[in-house]
């Protein structure tokens, strides 16, 4: 009874307005790019939710892992001085 | 994932994951977490899944019929919308680890659970509009609360779905109103629909709280934000005011409004028709798994040529 292939998964990511990022929707099954396109389209944006769209296959994405999340985020940690808080002006200074 | 070496550490991941879920963390699916909570939310998911599938059927069973072309292309788009939501699901129970195929196979082979409500027969038009409005709109009660569960891929699924079943619940009690403004035979149609589907639908929010044996962990971890009676109840409370509005009478004698607890009070459910129908004697579940094998069997053909021809086409492009 069973299929002896399963389809392999694609990500989805949609835009949602022209002029906005492309933003990570959910997955389909699909056996070539082409249909992938095709159920993404049927599957993320039944009701205009998209007006473009990209898949890829989810084989090829590369995620950082959970459990170096600390290490590997911890350089940003230290630079507070990336930040415009960071620094006090004088009172009385506008617009900077 | 790091294969746990002691139960030492493995009590202290488990603390680690108590104290994330306190605090309101979601869960992702690299994150490790607790066996029982995967097999859990596994169970949860896919039986979800199966549940929008099947969920199809009754409904497809008046597609031709439908009174008008306008009728019958709201329908066919509220099934698309359900074979939408079950891939949604499946999608996310497949980051817990298991195949869609894997699961497609369970159903296929009667070994899954899916809601027994679609056990029911749809006999006659107006039960498309109960379904929209009773079903869906049980399922909608349900899925708000999950949409906040603490497991992220089962969470976005349920926001998305939520977003889509307004649509559905409103189609159906339109249905059901219209054809409580019209003709005596039209409206003894409608009613006759309320109760067959009323108490099924009830029946949808699954055991009460002392004979439901996974709540308690469901509660602890987040994955149940409200104990199913509590769901039930208002689910009810919201359904009987819009009965009312249409004139359909609730087939329960001891429906009645209690002011001081601002609750509907209502009559025993029949837990035994439940525990039947679950168990596999409800009045269409051989007809139900028969329809996906059939599904499945004759879109055999369609999927190995799709395989096929990304095949071809692969081996084209290497040769290029």
């Amino acid at each position: 009874m069973s299929d002896s292939n399963n389809w392999p998964t694609w990500e989805v990511f949609t835009q949602k307005a022209q002029g906005a990022p492309h933003e990570h929707a959910g997955n389909v099954h699909a056996p070539d790019a082409e249909l992938a396109l095709l159920n993404a389209r049927d599957v993320y944006s039944r009701r205009n939710e998209a007006i473009s769209l990209w898949v890829v296959p989810t084989e090829s994405i590369v995620a950082s892992t959970p459990e170096d999340v600390g290490p590997f985020f911890d350089p940003a940690n230290d630079k507070m001085y990336r930040s415009p808080n960071f620094y006090k002006t004088p009172d009385g200074i506008k617009q900077i | 994932m790091d294969q746990v070496q002691s139960s030492q550490q493995l009590a202290e991941l488990e603390a680690e994951f108590d104290r994330k879920i306190a605090s309101g963390h979601v869960i992702e699916p690299k994150d490790w977490m607790p066996e029982r909570y995967r097999k859990q939310l596994l169970r949860m998911m896919s039986q979800h899944a199966h549940s929008e599938v099947v969920g199809m059927l009754p409904e497809g069973n008046w597609l031709t019929r439908a009174p008008s072309l306008m009728r019958k292309a709201v329908l066919l788009a509220k099934i698309q919308d359900e074979a939408g939501h079950g891939l949604y699901i499946y999608s996310g129970a497949e980051t817990l680890g298991t195949s869609r195929v894997e699961m497609n196979d369970q159903l296929l082979a009667g070994k899954a659970k899916y809601s027994s409500i679609f056990n029911y027969p749809s006999l006659n038009w107006a039960d498309m509009g109960a379904i929209g409005w009773l079903v869906d709109g049980a399922a909608i009660v349900n899925q708000t609360v999950l949409a906040k569960c603490s497991y992220g891929p089962y969470a976005r699924a349920m926001v998305r779905i939520c977003k889509e079943e307004n649509f559905h619940n409103k189609q159906g009690y339109q249905i059901l109103a219209r054809m409580m403004q019209g003709t005596p035979a039209q409206r003894e149609m409608a009613q006759d629909s309320m109760n067959r589907w009323w108490w099924p639908s009830l029946m949808m929010f699954g055991p009460s709280d002392k004979d439901s044996p996974n709540s308690a962990d469901l509660m602890k971890w987040k994955v149940k934000l409200h104990s199913n009676d509590d769901l039930r109840q208002r689910f009810i409370d919201r359904v009987v005011p819009q009965a009312e509005a249409i004139g359909l009478r609730i087939p329960d004698d001891k429906l009645k409004w209690n002011p001081t607890t601002r609750h509907y009070e209502f009559g025993e459910i029949n837990w035994d028709e439940f525990n039947q129908v679950i168990s596999g004697n409800g009045p269409c579940n051989r007809l139900r798994i028969k329809q996906r094998r059939d599904a499945h069997e004759n879109g055999r053909w369609v999927r190995e040529a799709a395989m096929a021809y990304a095949a071809k086409q692969n081996k084209r492009t290497k040769a290029a």
